[in-house]
């Protein structure tokens, strides 16, 4: 690896002060998995500053309370999300995603906040975090602002993030009554690989009706793609696979994916088309017992 | 030329401080720096799982680690598993159950048993194997290793009980 420096900043502030001293030359450090494979591989020869974001304390926050949603700090790592029980109870659609990212290893030091700022097409907490309406909570040089997650990655490795800021942390909105949500990727083996493709998805019931839904695909376009029409389309539905097969054939319509040694189009679409209607078919079953 | 930057933690139980470069991997400063080469390294990437060691209590793979990111904070290696010259119960297990041939992938293995079976003392054969699923090995074909596992785990127990 090329040279860098390392600083630990005790504060939002001292931390977007060094990015907007720096620009592109610095990358905040949150566990590590993503950035270090990348300094290493030579794409990041112009970075030269790693400024660690684990010591500072709003990026630690895991704070879940019934009326005012889930704030999740961006620095924090997948498995204080699945051994946080009442997180865990509230949100098992984020718990599928945390569980999921690498093995053990990796979720001792991987965060959700690193893999929705690295921005990769495949990374697979971001539908999961879109099916939730999740939100970024972002700190700069010219104070913050909040950009929901489907709105964050703009191109491969690209996000809305400007000179100087930084994630800080994802809020979620409380889960509201009868509702569930749930992620699915399809690899070639259980564990430890890059999605084909993925589908996140939320419902929400009212007496076998769904009255509204949010699904969202990984590994089929640029950037995690938000399928509005989709979860539209079910407003109004009876919960049944019927009407999740409109849903899941208008995901698969929406999927613009690439060819390449993971899959094909017309596979990846297919998968598109499965994944979705399975995932909407677990969701509502979630959605019944919740 | 940048300076070395100076870092205090503990490892195995004892106080240990070094000098590296902010570049440099916690798996390349325990290897060659402190001299602790039982800790593997396999792809230095996070796949592999070979580089496997505790750290503040949960198992990373320290090849994605920066080496400053350890200060004041708490590591166990291989090194630190079995006790004086008395093999661990896992380590023993391995032996018995021949979990390894090459051997490159064992110390990562152990380890991760180790926490393994310290967070769940009595996992299923399911559990094991995600659990493990971080840890590769080209040799052996899993089975003998989880198997040792399992036999570790009533060993333990029956130590306990
Ligand atoms: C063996 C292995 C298996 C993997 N398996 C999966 C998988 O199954 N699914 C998957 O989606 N990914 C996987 N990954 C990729 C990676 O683990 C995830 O993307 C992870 O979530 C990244 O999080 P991190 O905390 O390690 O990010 P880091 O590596 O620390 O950061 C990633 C990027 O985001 C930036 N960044 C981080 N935090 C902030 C912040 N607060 N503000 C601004 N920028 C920030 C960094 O500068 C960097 O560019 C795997 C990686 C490895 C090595
Ligand atoms: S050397 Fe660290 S995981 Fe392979
Ligand atoms: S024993 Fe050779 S890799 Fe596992």
């Amino acid at each position: 690896m090329h040279w860098i420096d390392y600083v630990n900043p005790h504060s939002v502030r001292e931390a977007t002060e060094l990015l907007a001293e720096h620009g592109e030359s610095a990358r905040i450090l949150a566990g590590g998995t993503d950035l270090l494979v990348l300094l290493r591989g030579g794409t990041m020869d112009n970075v030269n500053l790693v400024v660690d974001g684990k010591s500072i304390p709003e990026l630690n926050e895991v704070t879940y309370d019934p009326q005012a949603g889930l704030t999740l700090g961006a620095a924090v790592p997948c498995y204080k999300i699945y051994n946080n029980q009442a997180v865990a109870h509230a949100y098992p659609g984020l718990i599928d995603t945390a569980s999921l990212i690498g093995g053990t290893q990796i979720q001792g030091r991987a965060t959700l906040g690193g893999n929705l700022c690295n921005a990769a097409p495949s990374g697979d907490s971001i539908p999961a975090m879109i099916a939730l309406s999740g939100v970024a909570n972002i700190a700069g040089p010219s104070g913050n602002r909040s950009v929901p997650v489907e709105d964050f990655c703009t191109a491969p490795r690209q996000t809305v993030l400007k000179r100087g800021e930084m994630l800080v942390s994802l809020h979620f909105p409380p889960p509201v009554p009868n509702s569930g949500a749930r992620y699915l990727r399809f690899i070639p083996r259980n564990e430890m690989d890059i999605a084909v493709a993925g589908a996140g998805v939320s419902v929400v019931l009212d007496n076998g009706t769904i009255k509204s839904a949010r699904v969202s695909l990984a590994s089929v376009a640029p950037t995690p793609l938000f399928v509005k029409e989709a979860g539209e389309a079910l407003v109004g539905m009876p919960a049944t696979e019927e009407s999740v097969r409109i849903a899941s054939g208008l995901a698969r319509d929406a999927a613009r994916p690439i060819t390449d040694m993971r899959g094909t189009i017309e596979y990846r679409k297919h998968l598109c088309e499965v994944l979705t209607r399975r995932a909407l078919l677990t969701a509502i079953e979630r959605a019944k017992e919740a | 030329m940048p300076g070395k930057t100076y870092v205090q933690a503990t490892i195995n139980g004892e106080h240990t401080d070094f000098l590296c470069e902010p570049r440099q991997s916690l798996l390349e400063v325990l290897r060659d720096v402190i001299g602790l080469t039982g800790t593997k390294e396999g792809c230095n990437d996070g796949n592999c799982g070979a580089c496997t060691i505790i750290l503040d209590g949960r198992i990373v793979t320290p090849c994605l680690v920066l080496a400053v990111e350890a200060e004041g904070k708490e590591m166990t290696t291989i090194e630190g598993i079995a006790n004086g010259s008395t093999l661990h119960p896992i380590q023993q297990s391995f032996l018995e159950n021949a979990a390894l041939q090459c051997g490159i992938c064992t110390p990562g293995f152990i380890v991760a048993t180790k926490a393994l079976l310290d967070e769940n003392p009595n996992p299923t054969e399911y559990e094991i194997r995600f659990w493990l699923a971080n840890n590769l090995c080209r040799c052996t074909g899993y089975d003998k290793i989880i198997r040792a596992v399992q036999d570790a785990a009533t060993t333990m127990q029956e130590a306990k009980a």
